[in-house]
């Protein structure tokens, strides 16, 4: 696989934006256009390396079989898990209109 | 069956909560019914800086039902996050398997005893284990609409089937499902409550036509909703014919416009377009840095197949070899459940007449059971008391009718088979008494011994009655035989 | 005895012998805190009532003869990284503003148990996210050596506490070098742990795989102190290592005769500014006088180490920052206000016959996360956020995260090679010393350039140790990273402390110190 050369797209960060919830005016685009392409164009510098047969490392620790045993343990009270909340009902938390979406 | 212009293709994705004691990453409980975030920790309602660590029997319970859907155990397995926004999934992704799930490549035979369709393999994609998401409700009373968000069932684990798309009729999909959801019975790995949504289906359908040129796919659509397997079977119908009209008016093809989402509504029996942006499906997933991954030794998969245990299938074909049942029989015994099998096994053995105990039990236990709602483990006649009365009967001690009568006293105060003939006076009548009886009701129906005589072997019967207001204790086919013996010799 | 300058060892002492009470000790560092915490500006909250009643407490405990932790008595700043039971975590952050986690970390948990007195939550880069401590919501804490300039970051206020003699001891993060950067620059001692060796439950996550605790404090034998306290296995972390703590402080006089030291002369290359160039060689020398001695070796895959770092924490942060969204804790965008622009905007669009435009237009549930989201993050965790989002999308994963991975095991395996023929690697922390506050602000790349010689040590998981080496000419610390192969913590501890003992930069106060 070949390292993705072509800087980014102000087409492509709004979508990025989207993908990420975040709202950004057109100002705010235009400068994280020039940003990011920056930084992209930087980190571009991994294709030149030839990875082929390397095996990815996600983990320094490289542990394996970390289990907990299936006994419950107390968790928090509606109060305190509901106390910082935006919006809550003292039985749930409460947002916008999840439907069409 | 109605002769369809097309064939459809169906893959189902079942979603089973396992049935552990706590969620899949934190150590709450997984109880139902319990009052709206009472079940809750810094893990499940995603914290920052909490983290997940892995439940055991999770682990185990997914791995012993990948098995027994005939699933290859690969030795390395890890999480993924997959990541969307949505209010009842708090962290912003689900923890789920991607590229490398715990299990692939199984499959689950599904029959037809009704010979509706063959015997098929079903093939099984994989099954992998997930965190569930919380519920949304929707609320308009506030005046303005919110949704309401409940997190106790967030985090409780999942395993998601993945079926192939081997299945070509709603009658197969419902099969399939019937099977699995006994299949996890036996394994006693979920509660398998629709209700509770302990089990999910989604389904993904298309049709394939037969047009010039070759067959033609039109675009899959993935229903969502699915409230009951009923509910999967009328989607199905509704869907292909929905597919076929839309094919035939505006021919969109496979692979034309992106896979769809309609959802189900139940009331209307009708698949409805979800509406959903295009960038949703770009869920970016990748590794979950917070969990390590799990590695698999050949010996403990041996260890987990180990508890596996005699499955429907196998069961089913013991039935019909061990115990001489149909095919039909063996079924109806095999799908009331483990504990069911057990009880017919015990009898079956005890009283020496497996054929009898078949029928005893498909007809007074099951109605029984059916009409009280009970399950075998409750039922107040035991194994061995069921035994004792299927023994009295083969050795003709008892008929069938008075059989029932005892059966009931049985049921009604726990008795075994000869207590409950003690209780109801049932002793058997000697030899000596039976052929006086006999003797005398041959001496006061001259008419029945005329008949007889002529030929009229039935006329018999009206003697039978007789004996048994004389004494209830005798047995009416020996009546008979002594009865026609005796006019014999006149 | 000036207990602002006693390091915390002495000052366990103190208190053992009942010399000082805990609570008078703590109203010395809170005093301290309030005459020279409006310049500095290294704390974002101060927890003083909460600070004396345990203060008190353990002077009662000891009073009645009962046995208490092994920091019992001692002032501790918390970076706000990490959730304190009721009491703010803000991680810098607007988002996180007036956010009271429910739960106590557990390395706020092992402070608490070994009796350490909390201070308050100290001020960093929000979300971590940053070399200077100026992306901070709570505005830019200042380098007490000169307050002109950064103190570094993230943990900008951790270290800049302890240069100021606000807090004896501070807990720190370091994802990319944010422990060991502002050490280096405000001139104490900082460690980043092997990756497992503290517990990351309740720290609020950056870029998990690359994340650590750790201790800041002037000299190492305090740095091996806390690290006592807050090392060892965590049930509750899955990427914990299940590995006995040794007694670090027992082991800090082990003669360090043989000690090889590996140096990697690419680092001194171009871009190393000549002073700490000077001052980094100089901490060399002094290692030979100690009976080390000095090898080169290479670590060839360190020029990539910057990309690689950027591109996975990125794609990290931005899935562990999608929880803040305003839906459970945390900011929430104006609803009434969002909901009647909306209104107008589809009104508007209606209006203008653009029904498509107004089909696309968000939903309330996606614009209240949308807004909630601008509004709650700064400028820099938005570039982060959206440089993971857009390295894990579909298309891209395969050259850039994948890529990074791949690369980060050539970099961990560089390590494992020079650590076959060396026992720790010696060099700068920093290639100059203390930048001027708002240089690179608007410059991100170049802020990123900055963490060239810290980044390699989190993507190989190993510790590293930032030690004062030095004062430029116009007074600015300088600073030696001495980094050790995984779990070789008591060897950077012990090469620490006996340089310490042959020097005195340790012992340099900025002025502002002195003045007060
Ligand atoms: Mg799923
Ligand atoms: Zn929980």
């Amino acid at each position: 696989m070949k390292g993705c050369q072509v800087s980014l797209s102000l087409a492509d960060v709004k979508k990025v934006a989207m993908l990420a919830r975040l709202q950004l005016s057109d100002t705010e685009l235009e400068r994280m256009t020039h940003q990011l392409g920056q930084i992209v164009d930087y980190v571009n510098q991994l294709a030149e390396l030839d990875t082929e047969s390397v095996t990815p490392l996600s983990h320094a620790g490289e542990l394996v079989n970390v289990f907990a045993e299936d006994k419950p343990r107390p968790g928090l009270s509606r109060a305190e898990v509901l106390s910082g909340a935006p919006k809550q009902d003292d039985e749930c938390y409460r947002v916008p209109a999840v439907l069409g979406e | 069956m109605r002769e369809q212009p097309y064939e459809i293709v169906i893959g189902l994705e079942v979603h089973v909560q396992l049935r552990t004691r706590t969620k899949l990453f934190c150590r709450c409980s997984t109880e139902f019914g319990q009052p709206a975030n009472t079940q809750t920790c810094p893990v499940c309602t995603g914290q920052p800086g909490s983290l997940p660590v892995m439940n055991r029997d999770a682990f185990q319970l997914s791995m012993k039902t990948a098995l027994a859907l005939h699933c290859q155990i690969p030795e390395f397995t890890r999480w993924d996050r997959k990541q969307y926004y949505y209010p009842d999934l708090p962290k912003g992704y689900q923890i789920s398997q991607y590229d490398l799930p715990m299990s692939c490549d199984g499959w689950l035979e599904i029959c037809d005893s009704q010979g509706v369709f063959d015997p098929k393999r079903v093939g099984i994609i994989r099954a992998h284990l997930e965190e569930d998401a919380g519920k949304s409700m929707h609320d308009e009373t506030s005046g303005r609409a919110d949704s309401r968000i409940d997190l106790n069932r967030t985090g409780t684990p999942l395993l998601e089937i993945v079926s192939q798309p081997d299945l070509r009729s709603a009658a197969e999909a419902r099969a399939y499902l019937d099977e699995l959801k006994l299949l996890l019975q036996y394994l006693d790995v979920s509660d398998c409550n629709m209700q509770e949504g302990s089990l999910r289906v989604d389904a993904n359908v298309n049709l394939h036509l037969d047009e010039p040129g070759g067959v033609i796919a039109t675009p899959i659509v993935e229903i969502k909703n699915l409230n009951s397997f009923r509910a999967v079977e009328r989607a199905l119908e509704y869907e292909s014919q929905r597919q076929y009209e839309v094919w035939l008016e505006k021919g969109v093809k496979k692979g034309d416009i992106p896979k769809q989402t309609r959802g189900w509504d139940d009331q209307l029996e009708v698949t409805r377009a979800q509406r959903h942006k295009e960038e949703s499906s770009d869920y970016r997933y990748f590794p979950d840095p917070d969990l390590v991954p799990v590695v698999v030794t050949p010996d403990e998969v041996e260890r987990v197949r180990a508890t596996v245990g005699e499955l429907p299938a196998a069961l089913r074909l013991r039935l019909q070899e061990e115990y001489d049942v149909s095919e039909y029989d063996a079924n109806v015994i095999v799908n009331q459940g483990r504990d069911f099998v057990g009880y017919f096994v015990e009898v079956a053995d005890a009283s020496g007449d497996a054929r009898r105990t078949s029928n005893w039990i498909q007809q007074e236990i099951l109605r029984r059971l059916n009409e009280l709602q009970m399950s075998i483990r409750q039922f107040p006649v035991t194994a061995a008391a069921l035994a004792g009365l299927v023994k009295a009967i083969a050795s003709g001690e008892l008929d069938s009718s008075r059989g029932r009568d005892v059966f009931g006293r049985m049921f009604e105060h726990g008795e075994s088979a000869a207590e409950a003939m003690q209780s109801l006076g049932i002793v058997s009548v000697d030899a000596g008494s039976l052929r006086s009886l006999c003797e005398g009701l041959l001496a006061e129906n001259p008419r029945v011994v005329a008949e007889v005589k002529e030929g009229k072997q039935k006329a018999v019967g009206a003697l039978i009655g007789q004996a048994k207001r004389l004494n209830p204790n005798v047995n009416p086919s020996e009546v008979r035989e002594i009865c026609l013996e005796l006019i014999a010799q006149q | 005895m000036n207990l602002l300058a006693a390091s915390a060892t002495d000052l366990v002492r103190l208190l053992e012998s009942g010399d000082v009470s805990s609570v008078d000790l703590t109203r010395v560092f809170l005093e301290r805190i309030k005459s020279c915490d409006t310049a500095v500006h290294a704390f974002a909250s101060v927890t003083q009532e909460a600070a004396l009643a345990q203060a008190r407490e353990l002077d009662e405990l000891r009073a009645g003869g009962k046995p208490v932790g092994k920091l019992a008595g001692v002032p501790v700043a918390v970076k706000d990284v990490l959730c304190t039971k009721g009491q703010l975590t803000t991680c810098g952050s607007r988002m996180l503003a007036s956010y009271a986690p429910p739960y106590d970390a557990t390395v706020i948990t092992r402070l608490r148990a070994a009796g350490a007195v909390l201070l308050g939550k100290t001020n960093m880069d929000e979300f971590a996210m940053g070399s200077s401590t100026e992306t901070s919501f709570h505005g830019p804490t200042e380098n007490p050596w000169d307050r002109q300039r950064t103190p570094g970051g993230s943990s900008g206020g951790a270290a800049a506490a302890v240069a100021a003699s606000m807090a004896s001891l501070s807990v720190g993060s370091d994802t990319g070098g944010s422990i060991r950067q502002p050490a280096a620059f405000c001139g104490v001692v900082g460690l980043k742990p092997t990756y497992g060796r503290v517990s990351r439950y309740g720290l609020v996550a950056f870029a998990s795989s690359l994340d650590q605790v750790g201790p800041l404090a002037s000299t190492a034998e305090d740095v091996a102190l806390l690290l006592e306290v807050i090392a060892g296995h965590d049930e509750r972390d899955s990427t914990s290592a299940d590995l006995p703590v040794p007694s670090y402080g027992e082991l800090l006089s082990e003669p360090l005769q043989g000690l090889r030291i590996g140096i990697v002369e690419s680092h001194f290359a171009e871009g190393l500014d000549g002073e700490i160039e000077e001052s980094v060689r100089r901490a060399v020398a002094i290692y030979e006088q100690l009976g080390a001695t000095v090898h080169p070796v290479e670590l060839p895959h360190s020029r990539y180490a910057i990309a690689t770092y950027y591109i996975i924490a990125s794609c990290e942060a931005s899935g562990n920052l999608a929880r803040y969204d305003g839906a459970h804790y945390g900011h929430r965008t104006d609803e009434g206000r969002m909901l009647e622009e909306l209104a107008e905007e589809r009104r508007l669009l209606v209006e203008s016959g653009d029904a498509d435009g107004a089909e696309q237009l968000d939903g309330p549930l996606v614009r209240m996360y949308r807004r909630t989201r601008a509004e709650g993050f700064g400028d820099e965790v938005k570039r982060r956020i959206m440089l993971g989002t857009y390295a894990l999308s579909a298309g891209y994963y395969d050259a850039y995260y994948l890529k990074a991975l791949k690369v980060r095991r050539r970099i961990r395996d560089d390590f494992d090679a020079a650590f076959q023929q060396v026992d720790v690697i010696a060099g700068p922390v920093t290639p100059t010393p203390a930048f001027p506050l708002g240089e690179r602000t608007d410059d991100p790349l170049s802020m990123y350039l900055g963490d060239l010689y810290t980044v390699s040590a989190n993507l190989a998981g190993i510790p590293a140790l930032s030690l004062p080496c030095g004062l430029t000419a116009s007074g600015l610390p300088i600073a030696l990273q001495l980094q050790a192969p995984p779990f070789e913590e008591a060897r950077l501890l012990r090469a620490a402390h006996q340089f310490q003992g042959e020097t005195d930069w340790h012992t340099r106060r900025p002025s502002l110190v002195e003045e007060s």
